[in-house]
């Protein structure tokens, strides 16, 4: 099965009070060294059928009119490769 | 023949009984649409209610924008129906693209429930004609994220035509651009804003009675319509 990502994150002219307040928690928590936190959204979309151009051109769509708003908010897709092994960054 | 306002309910919508009732209170007859039902049951003018439709999910107002209630709304609202979208309508309003903008989180991040001052800056709209222009009203504004933001382009095309509708007085209460509460589209049979006059139409609930104007304004253009 094949896994498409769309990302959402506001604008960077566009305020984040939620970014803002993660950033402000962390040097209580013993995080130091971090100068800015920019809170967004990801989408994990299983696809039935193949990902080909048609199909990402339609989730390119969907990602315009619903998953992002354009006014506020830019988004960015990309196919996630399933084959084990795959998920960077994932080990421990 | 009274004048007839549809006030919809989605899931979560909060406000749309005090709507009703603002209407009737104005000397109109409410009439109930619900979000699945494409018919508007020929009402005049059409309220999107405060709330949190569809549970804010995704984005306030992002979900129901695509109910189905709201491609008709859309439609009649090209067409020059008087739409007037409180608080989470407008909102919805905005993520149908019928108004400018958009409304994000409060800057402060903490949900604001006051009475709030505002200035009538745009007594010409379908909904404020009973108001002048330069006026002070008070209603209650109560919300979580009714920061307005546009691009400076939008902003300044909006404070050019007109299209500030209400501005808020004192303290800004969530960080809105140049102190915007409410808009107008270019015709001005649509409006938003955050605050809510539907709170404010009588002496026993409300800290004024100021919220009444958008409900007589409307049924006054729409009788001489």
């Amino acid at each position: 099965m094949a896994r498409v990502v769309v990302d959402v994150m506001l604008k960077p002219e566009i305020l984040d009070p939620q970014g803002q307040a993660v950033q402000r928690a962390l040097p209580r928590l013993g995080f130091d060294g971090i100068t800015d936190v920019r809170q967004g959204k990801r989408f994990e979309l299983e696809l039935e059928g193949p990902v080909d151009d048609a199909a990402l051109a339609r989730i390119r769509e969907m990602a315009e009119s619903f998953l992002a708003n354009t006014v506020i908010e830019d988004f960015t897709v990309r196919v996630e490769e399933s084959a084990e092994g795959t998920t960077a960054g994932a080990a421990s | 023949m009274t004048t007839r306002i549809g006030v919809v309910t989605f899931p979560g919508s909060l406000d749309d009984h005090d709507a009703r009732r603002a209407v009737r209170l104005a000397g109109g007859e409410p009439v109930a649409l619900w979000h699945r039902d494409r018919d508007l049951k020929q009402v005049d003018a059409v309220v999107l209610p405060g709330g949190f439709s569809y549970g804010d999910y995704l984005r306030c107002g992002a979900i129901a924008r695509f109910s189905p209630v709201m491609e008709s709304v859309v439609e009649q609202a090209r067409g020059g129906m008087p739409v007037l979208g409180i608080c989470n309508g407008f909102q919805v309003l905005c993520e149908s693209h019928l108004l400018p903008g958009a409304l994000t989180r409060n800057d402060h991040l903490h949900f604001i429930c006051r009475d709030q001052r505002l200035k009538v800056e745009n007594a010409g709209t379908a909904w404020t004609s009973d108001y002048t222009e330069g006026q002070e009203i008070t209603v209650p504004l109560k919300n979580g994220e009714g920061g307005f933001v546009a691009d400076e382009r939008t902003l300044d095309e909006l404070e050019s035509e007109g299209r500030v509708v209400f501005r808020y007085l004192g303290s800004n209460p969530n960080g809105s651009r140049r102190d915007i509460a409410g808009i107008t589209n270019a015709a001005g049979n649509v409006v938003g804003l955050m605050p809510h006059p539907e709170h404010a139409v009588e002496p026993l609930t409300g800290p004024t009675t100021d919220g009444l104007g958008f409900f007589t304004s409307v049924l006054k253009k729409l009788v001489q319509a």
